[in-house]
């Protein structure tokens, strides 16, 4: 038994907290006499976990390098601005907006990454100044909503392919390659072995200063589309629909819930997927069952300590005890020997 | 292995670096250090400041600024035993809130009430600690999440206290402390009660980090589990670094009360401003290094700066965050290229000077240069 339980993960505790969720949301909705499975239930949670999970896999990697993002709130709102700003309702100008809005992300995310990395400041210095600056120049330039989508732009948010919304599976198309990159490629092992140990990573011939941009970038990136997925929502831009949604300390919240160590080097982002999942059917349960909105951030703030003490007090149970058994990576590695 | 010293004569008739070059090579070396610099940099925008706005220079405004930094620099100190432990404070602004909030509906009109609500505020503030201290080490969460959850709750009360909405100030007594002072001094004119709270707190903190606490703080802020080893507590050792800084959330809820009234939104972002503050003055995020009177220097540095921005008036106000943001990255990164040069051993007294004190290699030895 003792055995069974050893060999589950992380990722696959998160997701059984996610169905202990689930299973008291359709409970709690149940009392309300809605229906926790219907459509439009599903799919209000679903448009949740779109926006936040953009940001939430951008900061999974920025957070699997040893730094962190607390920039992102002020990028979603520039890129909102910005991208409605170009478009200002003209269907033709749409690709330049995206582009545009896309490519200054993605600049302030090499920023990050570069400050970050090359001057050696601590990631959570450099992207609060950061959002410092962004929040800066939007006050100076922006007053109020500005730019508008055009209709076709819109239907990003509006539209469904079957019973999910369009930017559901956007932000899963995300994940997805986000996955395969982390797996697949060189700069993907790259950056857990650089958040693992920095030093270590650099003496086995790691340049580390590109993965750190790398992650940076993305996760500028990421946050940039959930920016335009805003947009597309609100259908005006908002310079401060980001820091509205909280979206810093909340996907960091999120990355963490889903098992990724905050010192960085471990972690992966299916389990940061299942810590928004927790987020989003939380949040619309409570609103649903109309909970008042104070005990919402109450109730917000015990579930993230809990859920995180969950998985936190088994990191270390599963620990080998030292001279004890080695386990199969240890025999490995003596073999290797 | 043969002894370093009979090898290398030189190390060993090297001063120890307390008495190596007087008083005043010391401090200059000192103010190289990012922990010294800070105060470098005070005495920069300080002469900044009077140059662009003379009338600063004057003993009555300054010390009246000292009144009004003292909250964010007791908020730095609180925050400083937490961070050089190698844990973060994000419920401080919402502690902040709180207790705010709290004076404002409990002791409303009644000047009797001034006591027993400090005391109860005192006790709240201590508990938020104990919560967040024993979160953070019992449960083994991370207190970037264990303070989170923790702002998320207070702001939850807060809001249910309130409405979202500001409520009426509290009598006038208590509000004294935050802004009131002793009145007709010479040459200043008011020394503030929050400036003497401020100097007491100050007192307090570099005793209290000479004492074992604070030595075994810094130890665990460096290497925790060494600590650990050794035979500390880290939970009482960092459960009482957040209970330290959630008291001085508290103090800083009570000045704050004098300054700037009761409204949900006071408090709001302190804990940003505080941790920036803290790096500011040259402390690792991370733990392990810092000076806690260079926290307190990080904090006036930043007030001065936004007074120095407010006086130059040449720029938009729009872009003070900007300006802000430029200058806490170069100043941080600044600071990082100084602990590195401050890390590395002096190379200048065991540089070999001539080939003769360079070892010979053992006839046979591959030199790895023919």
């Amino acid at each position: 038994m003792r055995d069974r339980m050893g060999r589950v993960t992380s990722t696959g505790i998160v997701y059984g907290v996610l169905v202990f969720t689930i299973i008291v949301g359709t409970i709690l909705t149940a009392t309300e006499g809605r229906n926790f499975f219907a459509t439009g239930n599903i799919a209000a949670i679903l448009t949740f976990t779109s926006t936040l999970g953009l940001i939430a896999v951008g900061q999974t990697m920025v957070i699997l390098v040893g730094s962190l993002d607390l920039s992102v709130p002020y990028v979603v709102s520039l890129c909102s601005v910005i991208a409605g700003s170009v478009m200002a309702g003209e269907t033709g100008s749409i690709v330049p907006g995206v582009m545009i809005a896309l490519a200054v992300a993605a600049g302030i995310g090499a920023v990050n990454g570069l400050v970050v990395s090359l001057l050696g400041v601590h990631g959570f210095i450099a992207t609060l100044g950061m959002g410092l600056i962004i929040s800066g120049y939007m006050t100076a330039n922006y007053k109020g909503t500005s730019g508008s989508a055009p209709e076709p732009f819109r239907v990003i948010d509006t539209a469904n392919i079957g019973p999910i919304p369009l930017s559901a599976i956007i932000m899963l198309a995300c994940a997805v390659l986000a996955i395969l990159m982390l797996r697949k490629t060189r700069v993907g092992h790259h950056m857990y072995a650089v958040g693992g140990d920095r030093e270590v990573a650099r003496l086995s011939g790691i340049r580390t200063a590109v993965p750190v941009v790398v992650a940076h970038t993305l996760c500028s990136l990421l946050a940039g589309l959930a920016g335009l997925l805003l947009l597309a929502r609100l259908s005006v831009g908002n310079p401060t629909i980001g820091s509205q949604g909280d979206y810093d300390l909340m996907s960091i919240a999120a990355v963490v819930l889903g098992g990724t160590l905050l010192a960085g080097g471990k972690g992966n982002i299916l389990g940061t997927l299942g810590g928004v999942a927790i987020f989003a059917v939380m949040d619309q349960v409570m609103s649903v069952i109309e909970v008042p909105s104070f005990l919402q951030d109450v109730f917000r703030g015990l579930v993230i300590v809990l859920a995180v003490a969950v998985y936190a007090r088994r990191e270390i149970e599963r620990r080998p005890a030292p001279f004890e058994r080695p386990t199969a990576l240890d025999a490995a590695l003596q073999e290797a020997r | 292995m043969t002894d370093v010293s009979a090898l290398r004569p030189d190390i060993a008739r090297e001063p120890l670096p307390e008495h190596h070059r007087g008083l005043g090579g010391r401090l200059a070396e000192a103010s190289t250090t990012p922990g010294g610099a800070v105060f470098v940099l005070v005495a920069v925008l300080l002469i900044s400041t009077i140059v662009a706005n003379p009338n600063f220079g004057d003993p009555e405004v300054l010390i009246r600024f000292l009144g009004r930094t003292a909250p964010i620099a007791i908020a730095a100190v609180g925050q400083y035993y937490v961070i050089v432990s190698g844990e973060f404070d994000l419920s401080m602004g919402a502690v902040i809130s709180m207790q705010v909030v709290l004076a404002g509906n409990m002791i409303g009109d009644d000047a009797g009430m001034i006591l027993p609500v400090m005391l109860l505020m005192l006790v709240l503030g201590a508990l938020v600690g104990v919560v967040n201290g024993l979160a953070t080490t019992v449960l083994k969460v991370p207190s970037f999440i264990v303070t989170l959850g923790m702002m998320l709750a207070l702001a939850g009360i807060v809001d249910y206290m309130t409405g979202g909405a500001a409520k009426s100030n509290p009598v006038d007594e208590f509000r004294q402390i935050g802004r009131g002072g002793i009145e007709d001094v010479p040459v200043v004119g008011i020394l503030p009660y929050s400036l003497m709270i401020l100097i007491v707190v100050c007192a307090a903190s570099v005793w209290l980090m000479r004492r074992p606490f604070g030595r075994t703080l810094i130890a665990a802020g460096d290497n925790a589990e060494a600590t650990r080893l050794a035979g500390s507590s880290l939970v009482w050792l960092k459960t009482r670094a957040f209970v330290l800084s959630s008291l001085s959330a508290t103090l800083a809820g009570i000045l704050l009360v004098g300054y700037a009234g009761v409204h949900p939104s006071v408090g709001q972002g302190y804990e940003f401003t505080a941790i920036t503050a803290v790096v500011l003055g040259g402390v690792l995020l991370g733990g392990g290094r810092g000076w806690v009177m260079s926290a307190v220097a990080g904090a006036f540095a930043l007030e001065l700066l936004f007074t120095l921005l407010t006086a130059l008036d040449v720029i938009d106000s729009a872009w003070r965050d900007t300006v802000q943001g430029v200058i806490i990255i170069v100043a941080v990164a600044l600071g990082a290229r100084a602990w590195n040069a401050g890390r590395r051993p002096s190379r200048r007294p065991s540089e070999p000077t001539d080939e003769t004190t360079q070892p010979m290699p053992t006839p046979g030895t591959n030199t790895g240069e023919h």
